[in-house]
């Protein structure tokens, strides 16, 4: 049934079976696997570290249950622990009458944000609102094209000019209200967060559009950068959300653990495909599970 | 300036004298976690510097060192092209969603026309919306010629046509650029065996290289990605991209040990001469950066 680190705890809780009290000494050794775990699943170093000191703060004292393996009993623990931290998700998508609602889409180069402006947009389309798509990537070949096919393939308007990025953004405001539109999806250029220009473009934009809401785009294969980008782009943005592409693949995606406790921004949306019907809620109890590398997990946390 | 603060601490100590004692190795081994290099593999490095270093009373830079031991791990063995002895040389590009690979062949087109090969493209991502448009202005932008159909054409069948072409008009070089695709998609692993099928049959010998493009933002799933995709089209090397940001993409450690394959090049950039050939020295020592 389990693979990933059941078996590594069980075997370092063997000797707890049934009796005593959970304490630092007798669960280090497990902790050690679980340690292993998240960092195979790309969880952050620092982050890996607080969290086994949550963990051994939250199981200290507690009895060592009868019914159930230790290990078990600690999975619990570190599954509530993974769940509470990447929790809680609020999928809406803000709304106004008086005036079109600005989405801005920002990430590094390649993380999917093209793909993903073209997955919102589709999902307000079919909960009957009025989205606009622009291309605010004046940078990259192909990109302003790659927007337009997409768009087309939905049949939502993409609103583009050859000017600056920032020109582009302002105008497509005025463009939605003169469309009528009620949801406008900014598309920016990929970026480095260490690279001060494009940051300050974004911050340009930020500041002359005032977007209600700026997603930061991941892709979930990354490793140990997710705090280092996210923090970047919290600092530079306040991002409202994240959302994790690619998780169609077998990546683990601990980004979306370290994401949400270096920051405190909260993990929107998931991509699972390059389709565009390919966008869905996250949902912090699978990817507990996902991070843990089990499947069913269910069975263990409902049995305690 | 880049900031790299989360590795303060390690630099001075990498540069201290004295004992190799376990705060050195922790703090080692936080660095290596920290670069992507994986459980594995710095378990490993961690071990081998500890054995070296037992209760010895270290004289020379620690430093020096660990970066031997870890441009070890890396080999030493040619990491330029492997020129066919006929024309054309025939190199697949393949990789993951957004990896980098368009970019990395306008790039290696570049690389190769400077010195003064002639380059031919094959444009077989006819999946992804405006991928041929993107890899035209890049072939327009290097004046080499490109082998392109409509979006949603059989990739198989353009990389047919670039072969016939490159073969007939002389080019030295042919490249393949193809759909990213996640390795644990079968359908589309087939896809690409099949271009690179086509591709052998067309040229014997083809394709003489078979360039895996990884993020070095990549973590731990970058070595099932160079596991999938050798399996699939057999790898000759990667080209490791987005080195200019922080990331380190030390995940190529693990891939070197388990299959043997070398990155060539590394990408720096998004412009056109920001590709470079793999310097392991340089790699390893940006891995010890302030
Ligand atoms: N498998 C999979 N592929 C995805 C997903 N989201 C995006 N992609 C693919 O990832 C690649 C990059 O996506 P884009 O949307 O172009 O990424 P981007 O962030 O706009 O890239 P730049 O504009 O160049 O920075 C494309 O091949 C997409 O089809 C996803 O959820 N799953
Ligand atoms: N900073 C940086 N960006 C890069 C590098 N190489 C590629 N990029 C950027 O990464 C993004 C994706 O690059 P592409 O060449 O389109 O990637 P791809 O693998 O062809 O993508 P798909 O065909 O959609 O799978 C683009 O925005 C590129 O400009 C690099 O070395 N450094
Ligand atoms: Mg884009
Ligand atoms: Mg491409």
């Amino acid at each position: 049934m389990f693979e990933g680190i059941t078996r590594g705890l069980s075997e370092a809780l063997r000797k707890l079976r049934g009796r005593g009290r959970l304490t630092p000494e007798n669960i280090r050794e497990g902790l050690r696997e679980v340690r292993r775990a998240f960092l195979e699943a790309d969880v952050n170093f620092h982050v890996v570290n607080d969290f086994i000191a949550r963990v051994e703060a939250k199981a200290t004292g507690q009895e060592v249950l009868a019914r159930v393996d230790p290990a078990e009993q600690i999975i619990k623990i570190v599954y509530d622990e993974l769940v509470a931290l990447m929790g809680p998700v609020d999928p809406r998508i803000p709304q106004r009458s008086d005036r079109p609602v600005v989405l801005m889409l920002c990430g590094l180069q390649g993380s999917g944000k093209t793909t993903t402006a073209a997955k919102l947009a589709l999902t307000l389309k079919e909960r009957g609102r009025k989205p606009l798509l622009v291309a605010a990537d004046l940078q990259r070949p192909g990109a302003v094209e790659q927007l337009q096919t997409l768009g087309r393939q939905i049949d939502v308007p993409v609103y583009s000019e050859s000017t600056s990025p920032v020109d582009v953004c302002r105008h497509a405001v005025q463009a939605a209200k003169r469309q009528l539109c009620d949801t406008v999806i900014l598309d920016t250029a990929g970026r480095l967060q260490i690279d001060q220009q494009l940051m300050r473009e974004l911050q340009q934009i930020d500041n002359l559009v005032q977007p209600d809401e700026v997603y930061l785009v991941v892709d979930a294969m990354i490793g140990q950068e997710a705090a280092n980008v996210a923090k970047a782009f919290n600092d530079a943005l306040e991002l409202n959300a994240c959302i994790l592409t690619k998780l169609d693949g077998d990546t683990r995606g601990g980004a979306a653990l370290s994401i949400k406790a270096v920051t405190g921004v909260p993990i929107k949306f998931i991509g699972v495909g390059e389709k565009l019907d390919k966008l869905e809620d996250f949902v912090p109890e699978r990817m507990a599970g996902r991070i843990l590398g089990q499947g069913d997990l269910m069975g263990v946390v409902e049995k305690i | 300036a880049k900031t790299k603060g989360v590795f303060a601490g390690v630099f001075d100590l990498l540069r201290g004298k004295g004992k190799v004692d376990q705060a050195f190795l922790d703090e080692l081994e936080k660095r290596l976690y920290l670069a992507d290099v994986g459980t594995q593999a710095t378990t490993q490095i961690v071990e081998r510097v500890r054995q070296a270093f037992r209760d010895k009373e270290i004289t020379g830079e620690v430093e020096a060192f660990v970066q031997q031991q870890l441009r070890e791990l890396l080999g030493n063995e040619d990491r330029g092209i492997r020129w066919s002895a006929t024309r054309p040389t025939v190199i697949l590009i393949a990789g993951v969603n957004g990896s980098g690979k368009t970019t990395s062949i306008a790039k290696l087109a570049k690389y190769l026309q400077d010195q003064g090969k002639k380059v031919l493209l094959a444009a077989c991502d006819t999946f992804r919306a405006a991928a041929v448009e993107q890899l035209t202005v890049w072939a327009q932008r290097l004046g080499c010629d490109i082998v392109k159909q409509q979006q949603g054409a059989n990739p198989a069948a353009v990389a047919f046509d670039a072969c016939e072409r490159a073969k007939a008009r002389g080019y030295d070089v042919l490249i393949v650029d193809t759909a990213g695709r996640l390795h644990t998609q079968t359908h589309l692993m087939k896809e690409l065996e099949k271009i690179h099928n086509v591709v052998a049959r067309q040229i014997p010998g083809a394709p003489h290289e078979v360039l895996l493009v990884l993020d070095a933002t990549t973590g731990q799933n970058a070595l099932a990605q160079a596991e999938q995709f050798s399996k699939s089209v057999h790898c000759t090397g990667i080209i490791l991209t987005k080195l200019d940001g922080t990331a380190k993409g030390g995940a190529i450690f693990t891939i070197k040990q388990k299959l043997g394959l070398p990155v060539k090049f590394v990408g720096v950039g998004e412009q056109l001469d920001d590709l470079e050939p793999f310097d392991p020295e340089a790699f390893v020592a940006a891995l010890f950066e302030k």
